[in-house]
């Protein structure tokens, strides 16, 4: 098994390697434009761009320009923005990690538990109403567009019924660090976490209800039956475990990039500083640097959390293990 | 005397499984290893062995299914060992296939009528009307009736598709038809229709027959000359009673007496030859003799040399270090 | 020690209502071995299915009367049947690749139904475990314990699902068609250890098959099903030396010979399985029996004796 593990570790720094020199080739090798020009931004003086240019090595063949770079971002960390004169590049996003981080992972916590529980119910009572029932919820939380009901919980909680008892807790948006007040950065992501969980709350509690019925149908549950085990046991130990492969895939993808920035309209609607509304700021102010790095940054985390899933299988399912 | 209308020799199939990167690195399985043996017009060759013994693998071969990894193979005197798929379409309309599964071999969404004119409308240039006519005569020689074309599979019993099935193999007239494992899925009673009208089929349209099965009784009712195989390779081969009567291999008298018998008078007067343990994995091949892992007359010999298929009396092939003598008659 | 009483098992359909099990009765006495032999819609395998309680098709209606010692099982609560299963009635199936979950060790398999049915500790359990696998002949059985179903062969898994079906010691074991999907050589050692464990345990069994050969072999009385019915019974030596229905008869001859003469053309039974949708009335084998006669329109009844058959043909 650690074999296993150290294979997917290898596949991920090749797979990462290969994004770096894609994402180079992008946006410095493309026929065209001027890449000192897209750096310095849109109005930079000739002394600038000229700075740029030697900075960066644009009179230099591509492979120089490319272990520049990439020396820029993650050896000297002295990328700097154009555009924002002069600000830190790889410290302004690493800031703005922990407010990803912090929204995605209780928002996980809380999407994973809740489908847990539709699928399990939602299968359980497979056929009558209660099934029904949450599968339509699911259904509706899958529709919600996250901006609107973000907005929609913002406008109740923040304006329409903000001083009535219910709402009156919640803070203004934005947020705040939990070194410095754990109890107010608790609270200003309470909402976030609803509105952003409530999408895949209704996704994945559907797809493991389904997962669940699959399996159900299995031979080894007949087996299990003969046994004279509880449908409850048969229910969780038999049939969960099987179906969790698809939950678990799944979750991995949503996950990875989620925490890469996906978020953004989250981020965006409830004020939240994170990798995504860095992002978004950066595409509406054409920062190349920026950009460039929050790229990389969020294809890492995708590569990171498919091999954290690999390792989930294997502890899950192990007819992988020995594969 | 007539010429030998397929030729198999030396032929071998080996797969790889696995990559370099995994666990095992690159094993490589077994499947076939140096079988030999002629296929006369008329007769009919039963292949019979258990699991991971390369019958169906054999049969896959014969029609080119798979490429070969190494040996040759002579249709009607051409060597197709290493046709392409190209050069093998004129070939496929003398070579046919019947396989196992009657439910999964049909296209559950074409009518049984365009199942059976595929082949017709492939291979041949017959209009519309030509190919109609030749469906339905194709159903009657199977025992289906005309009305049956504008169906679906799934419209019909086990037995009935297998019918069809059978009904696309004799489409183009071929002169080989593999059959593997054509009536292990069907019921009891089912099976010796199917058989009967294989029979029949045979004489009527003067067909040569690969029967591939693991039902003994049922290789030995339709079956001219049997090739038993294990793990890959024929260990004894000869005509379907002689085999029968004087099994010569250890396997396939350990084969023979694990049958049981639906007869009374049978029981207990036969003695059971149970055989330790599962088959050897075809990924790691025993060392000489396949067999000699479960034979209950394995000696030092058969550990390290391997044992060549020789001819016992004229017809009769066994590859075994102490064969039972079958020489005498009687 | 089973006793069985015209159980019907229907199901409802969108295209109607399609018996599977049409009026079966039929005793299995303590330590016995009844081989049910049929085909495909023969209704052998709902019956037991419904004897052991698992059909769980919310179509289903099941009519009729299961007594197990005395107990009647049909209308039982789930609950009651489910500590008789796997305790004292037990049953086991026909594909060894797919019977067992993929997840968890065999040990562990094992152990679970110990310890469902026991009032034991786990490493009790787990001993327990691994004197079953040592008892089903299969080798090293502490390392095995630990392994998973994908490491093992099909034989052994179905090794391992004996096992584990014997570990609390039935008093019934209900086996489908056990060796079907099995190499002759394996099905060979299967039976065998059939043999063996009903000496040790004295569990009566009632062993499902299509297979007239493994009859012969193992069974003490048989029961012969066609479409939902039973069509005859009696001792093993009776029905080979002289079955009595036309069905019985057609199979046996249909069975290709593996010693002797060759016959140049099998004897096969015409037609296929009616429809057990829309039934028509009468005896259901007469449309493809060479004995039929008009007596046939209405339907034979099974006689109630050790031996009997339910065909107008037989002297009652």
């Amino acid at each position: 098994m650690v074999y296993a593990l150290l294979q997917r570790l290898g596949q991920m720094l090749f797979v990462m390697f290969g994004i770096s020199v894609l994402v180079f080739l992008i946006f410095f090798a493309t026929p065209g434009a001027d890449p000192a020009a897209r750096i310095a931004g849109r109005n930079a003086s000739p002394e600038v761009l000229e700075a740029v240019r030697k900075s960066f090595g644009f009179d230099q063949p591509f492979y120089v320009q490319y272990l520049t770079m990439m020396k820029k971002i993650f050896i000297t960390g002295d990328l700097t923005s154009f555009v924002n004169r002069g600000w830190k590049v790889v410290p302004a996003v690493l800031d703005t990690v922990p407010v990803t981080l912090s929204l995605v992972i209780g928002a996980a916590v809380l999407w994973v538990v809740f489908a847990l529980i539709i699928g399990i119910v939602a299968a359980a009572t497979r056929g009558s109403w209660i099934d029904k029932t949450l599968m339509v919820l699911g259904l509706i939380g899958i529709s919600m567009p996250v901006y609107w009901l973000g907005e929609m919980l913002n406008l109740i909680t923040q304006s329409r019924y903000h001083d009535t008892w219910m709402f009156s807790w919640v803070p203004p948006l934005g947020y705040k660090n939990f070194s410095d007040d754990p109890k107010g950065w608790f609270l200003t992501l309470v909402i976030p976490w609803i509105t952003l969980s409530i999408l895949y709350i209704g996704l994945y509690g559907r797809v493991l209800r389904a997962a669940i019925v699959e399996s159900l149908q299995e031979d080894y549950i007949r087996t299990a039956r003969a046994k004279g085990l509880s449908e409850t046991r048969i229910l969780l130990r038999h049939a969960l475990r099987t179906s969790l492969v698809a939950f678990v895939t799944l979750f991995g993808l949503d996950f990875g990039a989620l925490v890469g920035g996906s978020a953004l309209l989250t981020e965006v609607v409830f004020g939240l500083q994170g990798v995504g509304k860095l992002t978004y700021d950066a595409l509406l102010n054409l920062d190349l640097p920026i950009i460039m790095t929050t790229v990389l940054y969020a294809s890492f985390f995708v590569v990171m959390a498919n091999a954290v899933v690999d390792v989930l299988y294997m502890l899950i399912d192990p007819r992988v293990r020995t594969a | 005397m007539s010429a030998p209308l397929l030729e198999v020799v030396d032929v071998a199939k080996r797969f790889n499984v696995g990559t370099r990167f995994s666990r095992q690195g690159v094993r490589t399985v077994h499947a076939l290893d140096g079988v030999s043996f002629t296929v006369m017009p008329g007769e009919t060759i039963g292949l019979v062995g258990e699991s991971g013994c390369g019958k169906s693998t054999l049969g896959r071969c014969i029609t080119r299914l798979y490429d070969l990894t190494s040996g040759t193979l002579r249709f009607a005197g051409t060597d197709i060992s290493s046709l392409s798929q190209r050069q093998m379409r004129p070939m496929r309309r003398r070579i046919q296939m019947v396989f196992q599964d009657p439910y999964a071999s049909l296209n559950p969404r074409r009518r049984v009528r365009d199942l059976i004119a595929e082949p017709l409308r492939v291979h041949t240039t017959m209009s519309e009307v030509e190919i109609g006519k030749r469906v339905a005569e194709l159903l009657d020689i199977v025992g289906l009736k005309p009305d049956h074309a504008m169906r679906f599979p799934h419209e019909f019993s086990g037995g009935q598709r297998q019918r069809i099935g059978i009904a696309r193999a004799i489409a183009l007239n071929p002169e080989l038809i593999v059959l593997d494992e054509p009536v292990s899925a069907l019921d009891v009673s089912v099976q010796a229709q199917i058989v009967n009208l294989l029979a029949d089929l045979q004489e009527r349209l003067n067909l040569t027959y690969i029967f591939i099965a693991h039902d003994l009784s049922v290789v030995r009712q339709v079956s001219t000359r049997i090739a038993v195989m294990y793990l890959g390779s024929i260990v004894e081969m000869g005509s379907a009673d002689d085999i029968f009567a004087r099994p010569a291999h250890p396997y396939t008298q350990a084969l023979i007496s694990a049958v049981p018998l639906p007869d009374l008078a049978a029981l207990g007067s036969a003695k059971r030859i149970v055989l330790t343990g599962d088959v050897p994995s075809p990924v790691n091949p025993p060392s000489g003799c396949r067999f000699h892992t479960r034979c209950p007359i394995a000696q030092d010999r058969c550990r390290s040399e391997r044992p060549v298929l020789t001819e016992q009396v004229p017809g009769r092939t066994v590859a075994c270090h102490f064969p039972t003598d079958v020489t005498s008659t009687g | 020690m089973l006793k069985v009483r015209d159980l019907t098992v229907s199901f409802r359909t969108e295209q109607g209502i399609v018996r599977a099990v049409d009026g079966v009765s039929f005793d299995v006495g303590e330590g016995e071995l009844l081989g049910v032999v049929g085909e495909s819609g023969s209704g052998k395998t709902v019956s037991l299915l419904a004897v052991m309680g698992l059909i769980t098709d919310p179509n289903a209606i099941i009519a009729g009367s299961i007594q197990y010692r005395g107990r009647e099982l049909v209308g039982l609560k789930s609950r009651a049947m489910r500590e008789l299963r796997g305790k004292e009635i037990a049953m086991i199936f026909q594909d060894p690749m797919t019977a067992l979950t993929p997840v968890y060790t065999i040990g562990w398999q094992i152990a679970e139904q110990v310890l469902a049915h026991n009032n034991v500790s786990k490493s009790a359990a787990w001993q327990r475990a691994i004197d079953l696998l040592a008892e089903v002949n299969i080798p090293k059985p502490e390392e095995t314990a630990h392994r998973y179903p994908h490491q093992l062969s099909g034989g052994m898994r179905q090794r391992v699902v004996i096992a584990m079906a014997l570990s609390c010691n039935p008093a019934l074991l209900v086996a489908d068609e056990p060796t079907t999907a099995l190499d002759v050589t394996v099905q060979a050692q299967i039976l065998d250890l059939l043999h063996k464990l009903r000496r040790n345990h004295g569990s009566a069994i009632v062993f499902i098959t299509h297979d007239m050969g493994v009859m012969a072999e193992i069974a003490d009385r048989m029961l012969v099903m066609y479409a939902g019915r039973v069509v005859e019974r009696g001792t093993k030596q009776e029905l080979f030396s002289s079955p009595m229905h036309p069905y019985t008869r057609a199979l046996l001859d249909s069975i290709p010979p593996l010693t002797g003469e060759r016959p140049r053309r099998l004897r096969a039974i015409p037609g296929t399985p009616p429809n057990l949708l829309n039934r028509p009335p009468g005896c259901a084998f007469a449309p493809r029996c060479t004995l039929r006669f008009d007596k046939c329109d209405t339907e034979p009844a099974l006689g109630s004796g050790q031996r009997a058959a339910a065909c107008f043909r037989v002297p009652a």
